[in-house]
């Protein structure tokens, strides 16, 4: 295997590059080169070749090619990406034209060709989670006693090498350029999910409270997807959710806590989301005459012209809207089942796909695998540990001398 | 015009520790790097920093593990130093928030490493170097309003006054292109090696030997140049890292032969022998013909003897770039690996404070020589090197500033001069060689001749061309007439820099005739302490470049016989 892998020849691919130049007043533009180099080598050894032998003029930033320093964020044929990831011949596979397309990232500004303002967005967003531990007091002469499985919990957050390109692509960004996103809150979750952090409250009331904060991410799986770490953002902030939830009981201003809320019952009721009854629970408090709380009635008030235009082309169906879905009594049972067993546990799991891999055929699965989140992090969670089935406790956080 | 008290080059961990170090004493700091810090080569660190941190350890034994690995080579002094202060560091870097993995106790744990005596290296999985310059970074931003940064600013060169001492730089502002000078009190050169003058290497393409060359220029003595030190285990195509935390976990080393080859070279440390000591091993199991794959060119780098889920857990980045950078699973298949040229031991030559020869230049990290790698570097020790001594240069240089006066002297002339030879880059005619044909005849020559073997007709053929090469570098050309991220003309300055750094080192390892550490010279195999158990310095004179010797501090160990 390795012996082929290494013995493939070199082989053409062409490169088309978005350049911009913005000495020159001219729009973007694109700009195409054909290089020479074996399949598995990647997108930025091909950049690098059209820099090296054709136009040294080329923007690239780049380092390391072995995807830990985090330059050279790009799109590759629309997808965003490490160029020095990215290997040329599934480059080349997923082109529209067997043309591989390189762009700079999206959602920040354009400095020239691939070069994007990360300072302007990505930089500043980190700036606003309080990027840095905030030690419990007194500081132990020796290490912070934490548990061991916390530090590999958080090691995912912490690989985070700050590339840009679950920021590229984030939707919600996109509608909302002032949403703190995918990667600041991944960054925020790492000091959350430390042990050793002393305002992990204080961190979560702020993310929770922020309209722009947690609860403006949409679920859209584009940043997990996006992330050459497998950092999964859109998890991070799941986490968040959860332990500002279900641990610091967090009600926030923006409804996000109640919205949440609404969609779980709602589906626990009707075995499917009943999407006419979600906005007056998620405003009016979690029943059915949620509708009737004149918080509910402002904001179905307010959004009466969208649904009329929703029913004129069709896109409504009133009777779905008015009774919801109906499930076949067993399998409402089923789902309603679901609930039972998962809201029935003693403590929450958080299943971390890092720590555990995605593919665990020769393992014997252990409960263990599945890592609760908790440790430290409040003292909620804390006694709800040592259950039956309950991971082994984490050792005391506090920072004690030994 | 800018006036600091302390003035940082380079943003890697040497240089963001002196940073927060001088601003803790109040000083007024500055820290300027060509790219955003986090990119910075510290980055693709992976195993983990080496400290005395057990309860069953003890400082002593690291630093004689320390000086056995330098091959007697390595300052004893600067060693003590180095050892005794690091669990202390540590310590302070975990109570900052670095994310070191732990034991059951919740303690930190401790990985093997080459080259060592027991378990010393706290981790945080293979991504050691990450952590540390992430959490150092984190630390930057929390002390915005008294560290001052100068993202994607270029060094142009060092500024000096009348009397020869260090009182600022001439920039370049990446994003702009615009030059400015900036004063200071103290320079301290924090930019890393100089593994761009290889090919391949595992250093970033931003690791261009720019302090070195710098200094070198300004008047400081290079010490130790001829230590270049080949990692092990590198992928053979591209030359990228597979971390010694592979052989610490318990992984092997195999020849075509399925033979642990290291039985014969270091029967009682096997893998975890000393890093020049195994590409020794592994370079001449592939020079006899018993290595693997295509050519016979690569050795069997075996992690599946690691469990499964340890492998994943700990060499979690090493998983990935099996799969992404050679398309092979290392949990379950073994991986073609070689040596390849990774880190300089030698550089700027400073005191254990960090500073240089000239007066207001300090130096930190991979670009200067103190020296605690003398001959050969042990892994988990280059990040407590520039932890340490990058600590050390950044207090020491404010408590210098705070009885200083600021700096007066014509900038303008050296700014000037920076400018016009900028632009005469931009404006050279496309009668020389492109820039990057000159690097990749550079890195190759250097590969061949000054490698792991080495003997007098290669290197003296390899000085002749870097001879060449550093005429064609004054001529050579490049495409970009632009100011916005002008990387061409950059890349120019670059390639100067690289050139007079492979020419120290070859002349080094020429002048060195016998084998010590990283230096292997066929034609010298023996170490020869009555003659060599000296350090080799090499400064600019007015005719090029000069040797010179300087002794090694030994304290409390004599030299002996080095057996693994």
């Amino acid at each position: 295997m390795p012996a082929e892998a290494h013995d493939r020849p070199a082989e053409q691919f062409n490169l088309r590059l978005r350049r911009y130049d913005p000495e020159s007043g001219e729009a973007p533009y694109w700009d195409e080169h054909t290089i020479e180099l074996a399949p598995h080598r990647s997108v930025l050894e091909a950049i690098l070749q059209a820099k090296d032998r054709f136009d040294g003029s080329i923007g690239v930033r780049c380092s390391c090619r072995q995807a830990i320093c985090g330059s050279c964020g790009v799109r590759v044929n629309g997808e965003p990406a490490l160029a020095c990831h990215t290997h040329l011949d599934a480059a080349k596979a997923s082109a529209k034209d067997g043309v591989i397309e390189v762009e700079p990232m999206g959602n920040m500004p354009v400095l020239k060709d691939l070069i994007v303002d990360m300072d302007a967005v990505h930089w500043k967003k980190i700036q606003r989670v309080t990027p840095w531990l905030i030690a419990k007091q007194p500081v132990p002469e020796r290490e912070y006693l934490v548990g061991k499985e916390n530090m590999v919990d958080i090691t995912q957050s912490m690989a985070c090498i700050q590339c840009g390109a679950c920021v590229s692509d984030c939707l919600a960004m996109e509608v909302d350029p002032g949403f703190i996103g995918p990667a600041a809150l991944a960054k925020a979750y790492r000091f959350v999910g430390d042990p050793r952090d002393d305002q992990q409250d204080i961190r979560l009331k702020d993310l929770a409270e922020d309209p722009q904060g947690i609860f403006d991410c949409t679920h859209c799986f584009k940043c997990v997807e996006a992330c050459p770490k497998d950092v999964n953002p859109m998890g991070q902030i799941m986490r968040l959710r959860r332990i500002a939830i279900d641990d610091q009981k967090i009600v926030d201003k923006n409804n996000g806590e109640r919205h949440e809320a609404a969609f779980t019952t709602l589906v626990k009721d009707y075995g499917l989301l009943h999407e006419a009854e979600l906005l007056p629970r998620s405003y009016g408090g979690n029943s059915w005459f949620g509708k009737f709380h004149p918080a509910a009635g402002k904001e179905l008030l307010s959004s009466l012209p969208v649904v009329l235009k929703g029913l004129l082309r069709g896109k409504v169906n009133p009777k779905l809207a008015l009774f919801g879905h109906k499930l076949p009594a067993a399998d409402l049972k089923q789902v309603q089942r679901i609930y039972d067993t998962v809201e029935g546990r003693e403590q929450r799991y958080e299943l971390n796909l890092y720590i555990t891999g995605y593919d665990e055929v020769e393992e014997t699965p252990v409960p263990g695998g599945a890592t609760s989140t908790n440790g430290g992090v409040s003292p909620a969670a804390t006694t709800a540990s040592g259950g039956g089935e309950s991971p082994p406790a984490a050792p005391e956080t506090e920072g004690s001398a030994s | 015009m800018p006036s600091h008290d302390v003035l940082i080059i380079g943003a890697g961990l040497a240089g963001q520790r002196a940073a927060l170090a001088a601003a803790e004493t109040g000083a007024s700091v500055a820290i300027m790097s060509k790219v955003h810090p986090v990119r910075s080569h510290s980055v693709a660190a992976a195993g983990g920093i080496n400290a005395a941190i057990s309860v069953d350890d003890d400082w002593r034994s690291h630093a004689y593990d320390t000086v056995k690995g330098s091959d007697f080579l390595g300052d004893q002094d600067a060693i003590e130093i180095m050892c005794s202060e690091a669990p202390k560091e540590v310590m302070d870097l975990e109570h900052m928030g670095v994310t070191f993995h732990r034991n059951e106790d919740g303690e930190l744990d401790l990985r093997a490493f080459g080259g060592a005596s027991m378990k010393r290296t706290a981790y945080v999985a293979d991504i050691t170097g990450q952590a540390l310059l992430h959490v150092l970074y984190e630390q930057l931003m929390k002390h915005h309003e008294t560290v001052e940064r100068y993202e994607e600013w270029f060094t142009t060169s060092l500024l000096q006054d009348e009397d020869g001492r260090c009182c600022g730089v001439v920039a370049r502002d990446v994003r702009t292109g615009r030059m400015e000078v900036l004063k200071a009190k103290n320079v301290i050169l924090a930019c890393g090696g100089a593994g761009q003058a290889y090919k391949p290497t595992t250093n970033g393409l931003i690791v261009t030997g720019d302090g070195i060359a710098m200094a070198y220029r300004a008047g400081a003595p290079l010490m130790d140049m001829e230590m270049v030190q080949y990692h092990p285990t590198c992928l053979v195509e591209t030359g990228i890292l597979i971390t010694e935390g592979a052989r610490g976990e318990g992984a092997h080393l195999l020849n075509a032969e399925g033979e642990r080859f290291m039985e014969k070279s270091a029967p009682n440390k096997m893998e975890l022998a000393s890093r020049d000591v195994v590409s020794r091993a592994e370079q001449i199991e592939i020079n006899e013909g018993r290595g693997v794959g295509p050519g016979g060119s690569g050795i069997f780098l075996d992690v599946t003897v690691v469990p499964r889920k340890r492998t994943l857990e700990a060499l979690r980045e090493i998983v990935n770039i099996g799969k992404d950078f050679a398309g092979v699973d290392i949990t379950r298949e073994p991986i073609m690996i070689r040596p390849g040229q990774h880190y300089i031991m030698g550089g700027v030559k400073t005191d254990v404070d960090g500073a240089t020869s000239v007066e207001g230049l300090y130096a930190a990290g991979e670009v200067a020589c103190v020296s605690v790698h003398g001959g050969n570097r042990l892994g988990a020790n280059s990040l407590l090197d520039t932890l340490i001594f990058g600590r050390r240069a950044g207090e020491h240089a404010a408590a210098r500033a705070a009885h200083m006066s600021s700096p007066s002297f014509d900038a303008g002339t050296q700014l000037r001069r920076d400018e016009s030879e900028l632009e005469a880059i931009i404006a050279r005619s496309r009668d020389g060689r492109r820039v990057s044909e000159i690097k990749n005849e550079l890195g190759e020559t250097m590969n061949k001749h000054a490698a792991v073997f080495r003997d007098e007709a290669g290197l003296q053929g390899a000085l002749e061309t870097i001879g060449r090469l550093k005429e064609e570098t004054a001529k050579a050309w490049i495409d970009d007439r632009g100011t916005v991220f002008n990387q061409d003309v950059l890349g120019a300055l670059e390639l100067g820099y690289m050139v007079d750094c492979a020419e120290a080192t070859v002349l080094a390892a020429i002048e060195r005739k016998e084998s010590r550490g990283a230096q292997y010279r066929t034609d010298f195999p023996e170490r020869n302490d009555e003659e060599w158990l000296k350090h080799i310095d090499i400064s600019r004179g007015k005719d090029g470049p000069e040797i010179s010797y300087s002794p090694v501090t030994i304290t409390q160990w004599q030299p002996e016989e080095r057996k693994y």
